[in-house]
């Protein structure tokens, strides 16, 4: 914007006249800017709807506890109707309209990729609290999720040894799919198994038949699947129907983080297997609180909560303790505080941000379904990021904002 | 052998599918030049219908053989006599105006019981074994529902006064008026009948398939794709194209993958029109209902 030294002097002037009383409300009323961007409408928003209420219930507690260096915090949510226009529209009015201090958006990989770019050519801080195929590598972009080493490389192993070493791979038809199927064959390998074959869905197909006659064609001692979205749901029930799911038991890495286990019935979904950071069923006193006051402020609409739900408010609160330790929202010095090994024991235990990738090193819980619920099985603690530390560096280079995988494991030097 | 014929009975199942969830598009289409775009919407209603009647300990054959198609008929009804009514013979704006009616049921559906319900019921009926394979007893059952369906439509349109009444409006709806019958009462009656057929392929469909607010949009474009395919006789038209849609895209998904299945599925259809404009039974069978 340029000013006229005359205008510049009439509004200064202004100003000057008017001063106390702008100084006074921009005290009052100066919130720090938190945006959220989920979908909470069309077919992502069994996965964004509890993801909101969970970012609202965080940012209303540090509130209520006196807001983060004296300032309320000032939340504004958009609805990108599970559209990655909108996401695009939305990630530039908050940080070009609504010059946000912070952004956390994003659930499906694509449309973490169509806004990421956007955050760092503004310079707003994103974070992205969903679990992903990994490799993101960027200084300003904190994705709190987990991702396959952390999930895939403990679940593979435990169910191979369980049920078998061959393993059919389905999975959801864009990149969150093919880079996963990717991570499912490299550890099936790894673990001395033969991923069979594998197979890729768009995400609106709801017959499975023929799929499910070519399972019993290869004959295989488990499937694994990374299925999304409200379509894929009828696989499980079709598998179910055609009584498979007694003979070839399944593994996800999706199953559940959408609330799929209430979605099929209890002996549909019976033994499947899965691995988070987190279930509602954790056992401890944070997650029984956490729980309890989630269900207290939703009453009986209250949805199931999951990795997703709970990383979105874990997520808040790094954020949150960052700033206070940082002293300030200027993105740089919140960014520093981040990766100086800022964590937060929430819910599902200790997440802690690691530098080299601005991921989290966080707990991983192994389930079984049991009545539409996940019973813990195993718990790993303090998992490392150790797929993207295979190709992402950013203590010794932090001017990076890419997508390792983007064309696969192979493109980015992993054998599979 | 035990694959030939196992995978045969899936590929019957996936072409009994495709007609079940385009009949009633193909009834409010092929007698009114209606094209509803809520259609994907109707079938989910249908499977709300019965997941909520479940939840409360209705049973699930009462609630997907007479609850569904009857609840989601009477919404059929009264959408016909507050929207669709007023728009006779102007397609686009019918396009447009049950476009709106999807996103506003989608909204309320939403709004009322969340974005996802839980929901109970698993498929009654067994397993069919055949040697080493096995099929879904449910979906056996669904593909004889689906062929007497199509034979209770028939039935309908040629032995009853009513389908006698509603063809002759088909074919020409000024002339019947003049011969004293209320076109606009059979209008309403047809729609609600389409909807009641769409509802029960919904309730149906419900134990077999994620019931979600959403999902009718992953229905709605095979279902016109094939209604179009097929062209202006209901149930030749709807019985020949799922029958050449669903085979093509069962066979084609059991070589190679689903995402090649789909594909062949909306190639066949482009190249059907490219050759038929109007469709099957606007080339062939023209005679036929």
């Amino acid at each position: 914007m340029q000013l006229k030294r005359r205008q510049f002097l009439a509004s200064a002037s202004a100003a000057a006249l008017a001063s106390p009383a702008i100084i006074g409300r921009a005290v009052a009323a100066d919130g720090i800017k938190f945006v959220s961007i989920l979908d909470q409408s069309n077919g992502l928003d069994i996965y964004g709807k509890p993801m909101v209420e969970t970012t609202r219930m965080a940012v209303d507690e540090i509130n209520a506890a006196g807001g983060l260096l004296g300032r309320p915090i000032d939340l504004k949510v958009y609805d990108p109707q599970s559209s990655i226009q909108l996401y695009t529209q939305f990630a530039t009015q908050a940080a070009a309209g609504d010059r946000a201090d912070v952004v956390h958006a994003g659930i499906t990989s694509a449309s973490r990729e169509a806004i990421r770019p956007t955050f760092s050519r503004f310079r707003v801080l994103y974070f992205y609290n969903v679990l992903y195929e990994g490799g993101v590598c960027d200084i300003n972009n904190f994705c709190t999720g987990s991702t396959p080493a952390q999930t895939v490389e403990k679940l593979v192993p435990y169910t191979m040894n369980k049920w078998g070493k061959k393993v059919y791979i389905i999975a959801a038809d864009y990149n969150y799919g093919q880079i996963t199927a990717q991570w499912v064959q490299k550890y099936v390998r790894d673990n001395g198994g033969d991923p069979v074959a594998t197979e890729f869905f768009p995400l609106d197909v709801t017959n499975f038949g023929p799929t499910i006659k070519k399972i019993q064609q290869a004959q295989p001692d488990m499937v694994m699947s990374a299925l999304v979205g409200g379509a894929h749901v009828s696989f499980y029930r079709q598998y179910a129907a055609a009584g498979m799911n007694a003979s070839i038991p399944i593994a996800s890495t999706t199953f559940g983080v959408g609330n799929e286990h209430k979605l099929i019935s209890a002996e549909e979904g019976n033994g499947m297997i899965c691995a988070y950071s987190y279930f509602e069923e954790v056992d401890n006193a944070t997650n029984k609180a956490f729980v309890q006051r989630f269900r207290d402020r939703l009453g009986d609409d209250a949805p199931a909560l999951n990795e997703l739900a709970a990383r979105a408010y874990e997520g808040a609160y790094i954020w949150a303790e960052a700033v206070r330790q940082a002293g300030t929202t200027e993105r740089m010095a919140v960014i520093e505080a981040l990766r100086s090994g800022v964590y937060y024991d929430g819910p599902s235990g200790r997440v802690q941000i690691e530098p080299k990738t601005n991921h989290a090193n966080q707990n991983v819980y192994l389930a079984e379904l049991k009545d539409q619920s996940f019973q813990i099985l195993e718990t790993y603690e303090n998992q490392p990021p150790t797929d993207t530390l295979l190709v992402c560096d950013l203590v010794a280079d932090p001017n990076q904002s890419t997508f390792k995988f983007e064309n696969g494991l192979k493109a980015a030097g992993i054998d599979i | 052998m035990d694959l030939v014929v196992s995978l045969a009975l899936q590929i019957l199942y996936g072409i009994a599918n495709l007609a079940l969830i385009s009949l009633g598009l193909a009834i409010i289409f092929g007698m009114m030049r209606v094209i509803n775009l809520a259609h994907g919407e109707f079938l989910m209603l249908g499977g709300y219908t019965v997941v909520i009647a479940t939840n409360n300990g209705v049973n699930i054959w009462i609630a997907m053989l007479v609850l569904a198609p009857l609840v989601v008929g009477v919404i059929g009804v009264v959408v016909e006599r507050l929207l669709i009514r007023w728009l006779y013979g102007r397609m686009i704006d019918t396009l447009l105006a049950t476009w709106g009616l999807s996103l506003l049921i989608i909204g309320l559906v939403t709004s009322i019981f969340g974005a996802s319900t839980a929901t109970t019921i698993s498929p009654p009926l067994g397993v069919i074994t055949i040697g080493s394979y096995t099929s879904s007893g449910y979906e056996m059952f669904l593909i004889v529902v689906t062929v007497l369906l199509l034979v209770a439509v028939y039935a309908t349109l040629k032995l009853t006064t009513l389908g006698l009444v509603a063809r002759g409006t088909m074919q020409n709806a000024e002339m019947s008026s003049a011969l004293g019958v209320s076109t606009s009462r059979i209008y309403m009656i047809t729609f609600g009948l389409g909807a009641a057929v769409t509802g029960l392929a919904g309730g149906l469909l419900a134990p077999i398939t994620g019931i979600l607010p959403t999902i009718g949009a992953v229905y709605i474009a095979k279902a016109f794709i094939t209604v179009i395919s097929g062209g202006m006789a209901i149930l030749a038209g709807t019985a020949t194209a799922s029958a050449l849609l669903g085979g093509v895209n069962g066979i084609v998904a059991f070589l190679t993958g689903p995402t090649l299945g789909e594909v062949a599925l909306l190639v066949t259809a482009i190249i059907l029109l490219r050759l038929m404009p109007r469709g099957i039974t606007g080339t062939l069978f023209r005679k036929s209902l």
